[in-house]
């Protein structure tokens, strides 16, 4: 069997071909890393107007319950943030966690009404439903839709652009969750994305996916956007890549996501891996996840060694390269407690070179999402 | 013009007098993407055939650029530390790496012509 033949195709595959995409292998789907415009120019458009990504390949799971408290009870045993604390219509940032208070994955976590919906990362979409199917207790029961397709737009035009097919939108503030209606095909939008940027994420039947896509596509502002300049952008703006800046060797304090563990949920200790987790936050962590801006023009890849002054190893960089917004390379990584101080200076060792970095607060550049 | 030869690693090579232009070819630009960082050798460094003689970097990746003859470098294309998109621009032209001086030109037998390489990359697809 070739690759191709084992990989999955998203709804959106014939349009990206259509496109001129180039095409990788992307976490078991034939995904579209760039348009004929390249990485830096989809990046920039992105930021300056709007771009429309194709995440059909993320896993979009429901938990059914008979009232939403049941559903969010269940999963709170198996993620620090405050789930059953949603309103209608609200959405929260968060993590499964492993009893050594690793991260299994990220994922949003949203109320629509009573449902309680979740998107998961795709290389983690099938353990993440095994997870759920042996850890859920009570009533809750877990349904994965595989028969919906989800697509972002993200850029500053992304709200004029999706106000022109429903209004309703308009209303909707950051992180929330609402049903619109796209030229007739039901859709359940969240405005939250992972570009920094204002925009929505948007899940309709696969069927229709590419129908929503060519539409919104054909608006002026848009432009489609892959997979190189989505990563780029969330680089920019500070946000995790699962499997690279946080897997099940970094915990939520660790990664500097403390701030998305629930109030409530710090003084309870029921969810997987609290105690190990609660204590870090009471102690503080032995490492911590930082940006790191390099001087000089090198990027410095994911794996590259992170020294101190006097040379000693203090961490690695999990994810770096360049920043089409900033002009520059910029990265992540994790370095002793000691050293993560903003402005700290540091070297990182790229290709047996020492090359001067300093620690610097995140993102790189400033979040522009929609004020409520 | 010399004669231009090219590599099965995407470089190519234009040979005037003993001295040889190196840089990459439009088909390794157009699959490494935006370049936007170029490490090049220092002039009087010797660079052997086959080991790393320049790094270029895209937004997604970094690559090594091999020395495709034994040689000494005349030259770096300094240029290209400031404006790395002209490898992208200009791969065969303003987007030139180094100027080696040719230890021994018969190491460029091997190499394929425009022809030949023209073929090689039809084949990887």
């Amino acid at each position: 069997m070739t690759q191709s033949e084992s990989l999955k195709r998203t709804p959106l595959f014939d349009l990206h071909r259509e496109l001129g995409a180039k095409i990788v292998p992307f976490a078991g789907y034939e995904m579209p890393v760039q348009y004929p415009a390249g990485i830096i120019a989809e990046h920039l458009h992105t930021r300056g107007a709007a771009g429309l990504f194709d995440v059909s390949h993320m896993g979009q799971i429901r938990i059914e319950a008979d009232e939403f408290d049941d559903a969010a009870k269940a999963l709170e045993r198996l993620v620090p943030g405050d789930i059953r604390g949603l309103q209608p219509g609200r959405m929260r940032y968060t993590q499964f966690t492993n009893p050594a208070g690793g991260i299994l994955d990220d994922l949003m976590a949203a109320r629509l009404g009573e449902q309680l919906l979740l998107v998961v990362n795709a290389s983690r979409k099938e353990a993440d439903a095994a997870h759920l199917r042996a850890q859920l207790t009570g009533h809750a029961r877990i349904e994965e839709l595989p028969e919906r397709a989800l697509i972002a737009m993200q850029g500053p035009a992304a709200a004029a652009v999706i106000a022109r097919f429903d209004p309703r939108s308009d209303a909707m503030g950051f992180m929330s969750i609402a049903e619109l209606s796209i030229d007739g095909v039901p859709c359940i939008a969240s405005r939250s994305g992972y570009t920094g940027e204002d925009g929505f994420e948007i899940s309709m039947l696969a069927e229709e996916a590419e129908k929503i896509a060519r539409l919104l596509l054909a608006q002026p502002e848009v432009k489609p956007i892959g997979l190189g300049a989505r990563d780029s952008l969330r680089l920019e703006a500070g946000l995790c890549l699962y499997g690279h800046d946080i897997d099940e060797t970094t915990t939520p304090v660790e990664a500097g996501l403390t701030w998305s563990i629930g109030k409530r949920r710090r003084t309870g200790g029921d969810f997987l891996g609290a105690p190990l987790i609660l204590e870090q936050m009471a102690q503080g962590p032995l490492r911590k996840r930082v940006g790191i801006l390099p001087e000089g023009r090198a990027p410095a890849r994911e794996n590259t060694d992170i020294i101190d002054a006097k040379g000693g190893l203090i961490g690695k960089v999990t994810s770096g390269g360049f920043g089409p917004t900033v002009g520059g390379p910029i990265c992540m990584g994790y370095v002793d407690r000691i050293n993560s101080g903003e402005g700290t200076e540091l070297a990182l060792l790229v290709r047996g070179t020492p090359r001067p970095a300093r620690v610097t607060p995140m993102p790189f550049v400033p979040h522009r999402y929609k004020r409520s | 013009m010399g004669t231009v030869k090219f590599t099965d690693e995407h470089e190519w090579i234009r040979l005037e007098g003993d001295i040889a232009t190196v840089g990459i070819t439009d088909y390794a630009q157009n699959q490494l993407g935006d370049v936007v960082y170029v490490e090049l050798p220092k002039p009087g460094q010797k660079v052997e055939k086959g080991t790393q003689a320049a790094v270029v970097e895209s937004v997604k990746a970094a690559s090594e650029v091999f020395a495709p003859v034994t040689g000494e470098v005349v030259e770096a294309n300094q240029a290209l530390v400031d404006e790395p998109a002209t490898v992208n621009a200009d791969p065969m032209g303003r987007g030139w790496f180094m100027k080696l001086r040719l230890a021994d030109k018969s190491q460029l037998d091997g190499l394929m012509d425009e022809a030949g390489y023209k073929k090689f990359v039809e084949g990887l697809h």
